[in-house]
């Protein structure tokens, strides 16, 4: 049509990975949507290995963190975390080796899929290479675990001014950052003091700081209040999860996460979903809304906001819905209804 | 009918603290309240323990009297007392944490449950955190390695966690629940947050008729505001602890109106089960003092005094399920005052003795 000459044309390559159980279906909807917008995408495929590569100690293969590394940009769907010992787990190998130093999950309703909670749109930016994360624990004496929490300025400096820009480039008012630095002074002290550093370099944004017991109440309680929070990593895990819960769960929250020089790696953070796999019931919106993140990530919003108004759009109309959202429709319907959407 | 030893009747003498923000108010509320009832309780009562008020530098460690005096009663109320924030000020421990790691107060237990007439999200509600008081995340321990690198230590042992979950279990058994979830991030943290769910599970094994599972922490953040009923009792280290009772404080109605009290060999501080200083309200005469006077229910029963607690919460819940918005106070969709709840419960106590 018309309309879709106005998009860019260049051709672009990003990488994708289907992922295990319902992955391969949900990835399969998402591809035919955007063949449907006509995106002028090479989707370069990739899998990851059976056996754990020894050039990375992971199943995550140096081809598969390669391609992401050329294209810099690509999709994800959910992956078995294979049980074993020795080797790094899927994702601390993605996010290490390709830096993601940076997660970002926009909440939102969605229109005529009622939660008990209304109005909500808000962001979480969580930092995701330290913290709680740092695998550094060991027992002193048997019986006594230390584990060691690692906040960097480096790190939080990042993700504070990650935080700020993404505020001002999405049109967002306000920045809270969320701590815990009443008990932990030094290394929540210092996140915060990075924030409050990058808050000056912004002042056209609104910020605030909140405890972040303080936080999960006032976000069970009245979430409407927030904008963009910024918080350390385990933080960020629980509190992502409790505003994801707030609007109907992981299949309909899109995520993805930011590494250096402008790379980005979106994902459906919700499961592999085995019990349904391969029956054409899985639900493909967090997929298909983490890969309109994608687009806006390089500039392609008109696709991005083509994409995601029609899925909102058949949710609220409410008659192909799947499973997991109350409906009976099968995922091929769900996608073919979001494609007679499309503009 | 509850027969009473010879004696049992003594007034007991009970630590008062009031505490900062709008600790006074709350505590003043339940002092009048406990008036009212002739309650057999004498309170020794310890004004501006933090030393925060007037904008002053706040007091870095809890004066030997308080403790001592808590020691001899064996009991205590609290409101919760100020932290600054301040980088210059990295030095000074919170006097909550110092107090509960002074006198062993090893659990936290926080009680959420729906107030027939609150109106809240989500109904049916009856849950309760047990939450290891004094190690973990809030060992105090941190230092900069480098210049802008911070390690802070959590520190999990096995006999701590053993006996929170001995407690947890203790606790079901004797409270009639059926399950207990332990609360947990053993995927990332093996060994330490292992070192947890192993004592849960080496406690399990003692108490067959009790339901036993694991939940991540995220995921449980997730459950408790989709569908908060799934969960009974559940048992967690520190800092997971201090999130999920927030997070079931804000699904029952806010900070306002959940009960806790801190529990440990011998001794026992009651306070609001959401622990926080609320300054912005402070001194305005409109918080809500029904966690605190809930608390002091706890503590009744702890004290013994079965039927004041019965009475008490009886008329908390009056007030609630009357509705008139006028005695409410704002955090609860009122237009009422601390003044006017606390009136509102002095009124139900006389007619139910009338
Ligand atoms: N400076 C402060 N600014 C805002 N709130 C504060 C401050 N100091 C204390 N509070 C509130 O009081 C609570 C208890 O203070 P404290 O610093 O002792 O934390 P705590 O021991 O973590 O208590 P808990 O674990 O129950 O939250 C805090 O969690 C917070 O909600
Ligand atoms: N008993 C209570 N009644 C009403 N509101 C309460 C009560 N206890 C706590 N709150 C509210 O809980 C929230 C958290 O308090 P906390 O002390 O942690 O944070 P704070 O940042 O110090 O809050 P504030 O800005 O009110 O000082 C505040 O909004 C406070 O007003
Ligand atoms: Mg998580
Ligand atoms: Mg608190």
């Amino acid at each position: 049509s018309a309309r879709v000459m106005g998009y860019a044309t260049k051709t672009f390559e990003a990488t994708l990975f289907p992922g295990d159980g319902i992955g391969p279906e949900i990835a399969a909807a998402t591809k035919e949507i955007f063949t449907a917008v006509r995106v002028p995408v090479v989707w370069d495929e990739q899998h990851i290995g059976k056996t754990p590569d020894p050039r990375t100690n992971s199943m995550v293969t140096r081809e598969n963190l390669d391609s992401v590394l050329k294209h810099k940009i690509g999709l994800k769907g959910p992956m078995t975390t294979p049980i074993g010992k020795g080797f790094r787990s899927l994702n601390l190998t993605l996010r290490k080796e390709l830096d993601l130093y940076a997660n970002v999950r926009p909440c939102f309703n969605i229109p005529g899929y009622k939660t008990r909670y209304d109005g909500i749109n808000l962001v979480t930016v969580r930092e995701n290479t330290e913290g709680e994360y740092s695998g550094l624990e060991h027992e002193v004496v048997p019986g006594v675990v230390e584990s060691l929490k690692v906040i960097t300025r480096k790190a939080s400096s990042r993700i504070a001014e990650f935080a700020f820009a993404y505020a001002r480039e999405n049109g967002r008012q306000k920045v809270s950052a969320v701590h815990k630095a009443n008990i932990m002074k030094k290394a929540d002290g210092l996140f915060l003091e990075c924030c409050r550093e990058a808050a000056t370099r912004y002042p056209d944004i609104k910020y605030e700081e909140v405890i972040v017991d303080n936080a999960c109440m006032q976000l069970v309680s009245n979430p409407t209040q927030f904008d963009v929070l910024v918080m350390p990593n385990l933080y960020g895990d629980i509190i992502s999860d409790l505003c994801a819960g707030l609007v109907g769960g992981l299949g309909l929250t899109p995520s993805m996460n930011i590494g250096l020089n402008g790379l980005a790696l979106a994902e459906a953070v919700h499961g592999t979903a085995p019990d349904i796999a391969g029956k054409n019931k899985a639900n493909p919106t967090a997929l298909l809304l983490s890969s309109c993140m994608m687009l806006r990530h390089i500039g392609r919003k008109a696709e991005a906001d083509n994409i995601q108004n029609a899925v909102i759009s058949v949710i609220a109309e409410g008659k192909w819905r799947t499973a997991d959202l109350g409906g009976n429709a099968t995922t091929s319907d769900f996608t073919k209804a979001i494609i007679d959407k499309l503009e | 009918t509850y027969l009473p030893s010879p004696g049992d009747g003594a007034s007991s003498t009970v630590t008062l603290i009031p505490g900062d923000g709008i600790g006074p108010e709350v505590t003043k509320s339940v002092v009048d309240v406990v008036a009212a009832m002739g309650a057999p309780i004498t309170w020794e009562r310890f004004d501006y323990l933090s030393g925060s008020e007037g904008g002053k530098l706040p007091r870095t460690s809890v004066p030997q009297e308080i403790l001592n005096s808590i020691r001899r009663n064996g009991v205590c109320l609290k409101g919760t007392l100020f932290t600054p924030l301040d980088a210059n000020n990295t030095n000074t421990q919170s006097l909550n944490v110092q107090l509960r790691k002074d006198l062993d107060l090893h659990v936290n237990v926080v009680h959420g449950y729906s107030i027939p007439g609150l109106n809240t999200r989500h109904k049916d509600l009856d849950i309760v955190v047990i939450r290891e008081n004094t190690e973990g995340e809030y060992s105090g321990l941190e230092h900069e390695v480098v210049e802008g690198v911070v390690e802070s230590l959590k520190i999990i042992t096995y006999e701590k966690s053993y006996r929170t979950a001995k407690y947890a279990f203790e606790f079901a058994f004797l409270n009639n629940r059926k399950k207990v979830s332990a609360i947990h991030k053993a995927n990332i943290m093996k060994q330490g947050d292992g070192t947890f769910l192993k004592a849960c599970r080496e406690v399990a094994r003692n108490f067959p008729r009790i339901k036993y599972d694991e939940v991540i922490v995220d995921n449980t953040c997730m459950q408790l505001v989709g569908r908060p009923q799934q969960f009974d009792v559940m048992v967690t280290p520190n800092l997971y602890g201090n999130l999920v009772s927030n997070v079931v404080a804000g699904l029952c109605g806010g900070f306002g109106v959940v009960p806790g009290g801190n529990i440990g060999d011998g001794v026992a501080i009651f306070e609001q089960g959401a622990r926080h200083v609320a300054k912005s309200l402070a001194g305005q005469g409109v918080a809500n003092p029904t966690a605190t006077l809930l608390s002091t229910a706890m503590m009744m029963r702890h004290l013994k005094l079965a039927n004041f607690a019965d009475r008490l919460e009886a008329s908390v819940m009056k007030v609630y399920s009357d509705g008139d918005k006028s005695v409410l106070t704002p955090d609860v969709g009122g237009s009422g005052t601390l003044l006017r709840f606390t009136e509102a419960v002095v009124r139900n106590l006389e007619l139910e003795e009338n």
